[in-house]
């Protein structure tokens, strides 16, 4: 398929509106089903992967008015169900299809604070779209209504129109709720936190805030601008920000409650703990955790060469394994730092992938090139300690596992070598091991991830957990919706305790 | 952001500095170390051990030597000056107890981490016997410091200019030899050092413990960049170190992986020095 301009997508939706526009509330439910699913518009791909600026551009506002007329408005909202936080889906794009960005804004705001985010990183097929009407209809979740570019849509207006609406946030209460992490978890708490009124303190382990969106999801998918914007408005609204604190290391958790006089802690660390094969040759030089090679890339800004002290190992032939989100940013990373060759070695097939169809998609049109059925056996090093080729297995797929996909076999005496220079290895990752090695009172599970109870409580007392911390590697929306959780549950303790603190207040006064 | 409050050159490349940090100056412990950047926005993390802190001045203090372009920008920094980013107390404290008699093998910069560690051994009630060692005699550093707090003290240097003209493991051999029982040797220093430590103490069985110093990124066992081979099972020096046995460590590995970069880093270094002195001339 030919890549099509953003200018092109946009003239073609600005003759096809023309259709439609008039009969926005009268147009049938087939009707409906026949209007054209619009097309993202992207950086061409021979020019995108020379350099980090985002591929996918957004829509035109035509395009988004079009997108948006598709929606059936459904009574029984599928959409909706399926998305974590909820968020009023038919509302927002019904204000869309008619034009009134600003409204549709509002109804967003009204559930996440984080839209640009969600627009763009959520796996939208997956979720919201998964069920939308229209994708049944056409027997294709692909053409569902494109709900995530929409919602992508209207925070990229809002932030363009430079139109900031803080939320509501109730008269301070005195209670002081500290929040570990600054990944989306902990975003969302220490907003639903503050708009409850009560002081809020995030203490985040590196210089800049946002966790895996800033160190993890690369600029060409998540623009830091981006990320910096939804800040300022925490910032704005009075949440208290301290970079370059490690909770357990800096300050002992215990000690925010008993020292620090925090009333509640939300613990959402995230699952930085890089998980390795454990196969011959993984510490050799040039074999990289996805992490460390996407941080340098991303919060180091090791793609400015110039200006940036942290290096970035140079590399001509990379593989990359795991057929995740994270192997299809670490395999075009490389490719945009000059690597002649790029491949993604996957023990399944396309189907089984975990990727978003999208990313794989892009990834593909970047020259990622794809070896399935295939996998790591050992690293192979030369004498200098570097590494000189990968050894792989092929494989077959078998009877499905307890996943549902099917289970990957190695076929004997398969093996052969080929040539790198460097291996990404993207496999997933561990919860990180601080808080529960310098927090011998919380209950970790076998993996390291923080127990928690339904409303996302701890072992301990005051302290609450949510994300990858508790979750294992997941998702970012799948982050918010137990930091929601959470947060509800801060809230709900702590309007408790003041209730029963007035009371006693009141007790006292009557008394005397 | 971090005030640097004291800065002193103690030889040609290796400065020390104290820079106020309460909390960490409270929280840390023997065997920690500190990542900072020079520039928040473009600049290197790099991991430097906690050489001392004062609660009262309520400051921390580093030891470092010149060696590449965040250490050169960090040396040009002057009293008054701030740190951008400065994150700690990181790592596992070292185990301290009374082991009985302890020898600290202390090479070049190694001196500076080891100082705290020996100090709270000897505080512990252990026997030190400390050796300290550098190439020549310019590059000895807080030897006056150290020697103090040791029950028996030997200097030596590569070239013979000051003290005994050895290696740190000549003494440390004669020392594992001795008729008295040593129970635990701590070495501090380069990797090769550390290396040839580990190998003088494995014949005569003396756990030997060795801190080592990796390239890092997040500190916090994000990133994995600082792993080792520990007894052929991958290890986190930021969170399951800094401390290793030293006769399991993969030494040869760890040393390939801290060159890694080297070429861009001593690229890099060059064009930052040129930079700056070219700015100083135009000044002048």
């Amino acid at each position: 398929m030919s890549h099509l301009s953003a200018e092109e997508l946009s003239l073609k939706a600005k003759e096809v509106i023309v259709q439609y526009i008039d009969k926005c509330d009268t147009l049938k439910q087939k009707e409906r089903t026949t209007i054209p699913a619009q097309e993202m518009p992207t950086q061409d791909p021979f020019i995108r992967r020379t350099n980090l600026n985002e591929v996918a551009i957004g829509f035109s506002e035509e395009q988004a008015r079009i997108e948006a007329m598709r929606c059936l408005q459904c009574i029984k909202k599928n959409c909706v169900d399926d998305c974590p936080v909820g968020i009023d889906i038919p509302g927002f794009i019904n204000k869309i299809a008619h034009g009134d960005f600003e409204s549709a804004a509002q109804i967003i705001k009204q559930t996440t604070l984080l839209p640009a985010i969600c627009g763009r990183v959520c796996p939208q097929e997956t979720q919201c779209q998964l069920h939308c009407a229209v994708g049944k209809a056409l027997k294709d979740v692909d053409k569902s209504v494109a709900i995530g570019r929409l919602e992508r849509f209207i925070a990229d207006w809002e932030r363009k129109k430079g139109k900031r609406i803080l939320p509501e946030m109730k008269p301070p209460t005195g209670k002081r709720v500290a929040v570990v992490g600054s990944g989306p978890a902990g975003l969302v708490v220490a907003a639903d936190c503050k708009r409850e009124g009560h002081h809020v303190t995030i203490f985040e382990a590196f210089h800049k805030l946002g966790g895996v969106l800033r160190y993890g999801i690369p600029e060409f998918r998540l623009p830091n601008e981006i990320i910096d914007k939804e800040i300022e408005t925490l910032n704005e609204m009075g949440v208290e920000i301290i970079t370059n604190f490690v909770v357990g290391r800096t300050r002992k958790l215990m000690d925010l409650i008993e020292k620090d006089k925090y009333d509640a802690v939300f613990v959402g660390t995230g699952a930085g703990l890089p998980v390795f094969m454990g196969i011959e040759g993984e510490n050799l030089v040039g074999v990289f955790s996805a992490n460390e090679y996407l941080t340098r890339a991303n919060l180091m800004h090791a793609f400015e060469k110039d200006k940036a002290d942290t290096p970035m190992f140079s590399s001509k032939k990379v593989a990359v394994l795991g057929g995740g989100n994270v192997a299809m940013d670490s395999a075009r990373m490389a490719k945009r730092f000059g690597a002649e060759e790029v491949f993604v070695l996957y023990r399944r097939t396309e189907n089984e992938m975990p990727a978003r169809k999208e990313e794989v998609q892009h990834a593909k049109e970047e020259g990622v090139e794809f070896h399935f059925l295939e996998n790591a056996k050992r690293i192979v090093g030369d004498d200098h300690g570097c590494v000189k080729g990968i050894e792989c297995l092929r494989y077959e797929l078998g009877e499905p596992d307890e996943s549902g996909r099917r289970r990957p076999h190695e076929i004997k005496n398969s093996e052969f070598i080929v040539e790198v220079d460097t291996v990404i290895v993207a496999i997933g990752n561990g919860s990180n091991p601080l808080i529960s090695q310098t927090t011998p009172q919380i209950k970790v599970n076998k993996r390291g991830n923080v127990l928690v109870d339904e409303t996302q409580k701890t072992s301990m007392d005051r302290v609450f957990a949510g994300g990858d911390i508790v979750l294992g590697a997941a998702t970012v929306i799948l982050a918010m919706g137990e930091g929601r959780k959470a947060a509800a549950s801060i809230n709900l303790m702590l309007a408790k305790e003041t209730e029963s603190e007035t009371k006693k207040k009141m007790y006292i006064v009557s008394d005397m | 952001m971090n005030k640097i409050i004291y800065k002193e050159q103690l030889s040609k490349d290796v400065f020390l500095m104290r820079i106020n940090a309460p909390r960490i100056a409270e929280e840390r412990r023997p065997g920690q170390f500190i990542i900072l950047q020079t520039d928040e926005d473009y600049g290197e993390r790099i991991p430097l051990t906690i050489a001392d802190a004062d609660t009262d001045e309520e400051s921390i203090t580093i030891i470092f030597q010149v060696v590449g372009k965040t250490t050169t920008a960090l040396s040009m920094m002057l009293m008054g000056d701030y740190l951008p980013v400065l994150v700690g107390p990181l790592g596992k404290p070292t185990h301290i107890k009374n082991f009985g008699r302890v020898i600290c093998v202390a090479g070049g910069i190694g001196v500076a981490p080891m100082f705290p560690i020996a100090q709270a051994l000897k505080d512990a009630g252990n026997h030190v016997s400390i050796i300290i060692g550098a190439r020549t005699k310019e590059l000895l550093i807080l030897e006056k410091k150290i020697k103090k707090i040791a029950d028996e003290f030997i200097v030596c240097t590569d070239d013979g200019s000051y003290g005994r003209k050895a290696l740190v493991t000549e003494p440390l051999k004669e020392l594992c030899q001795s008729t008295q029982k040593t129970d635990m040797v701590i070495a501090i220093g380069p990797p090769i050092m550390m290396k040839f430590c580990s190998l003088t103490t494995k014949p005569y069985n003396v756990f030997t413990q060795v801190s080592l110093n990796t390239i890092m990124v997040d500190g916090t066992g994000m990133c994995g960049g600082c792993r080792v081979s520990v007894n052929n099972e991958v290890k986190f020096v930021c969170v399951d170190g800094p401390e290793f046995n030293g006769h399991q460590v993969d030494f040869d590995n760890m040393i390939a992986r801290l060159n890694a970069y080297k070429s861009i880093e001593q690229q890099k270094q060059k064009c930052f020095v040129e930079k700056t002195f070219k700015q100083k001339e135009e000044l002048v």
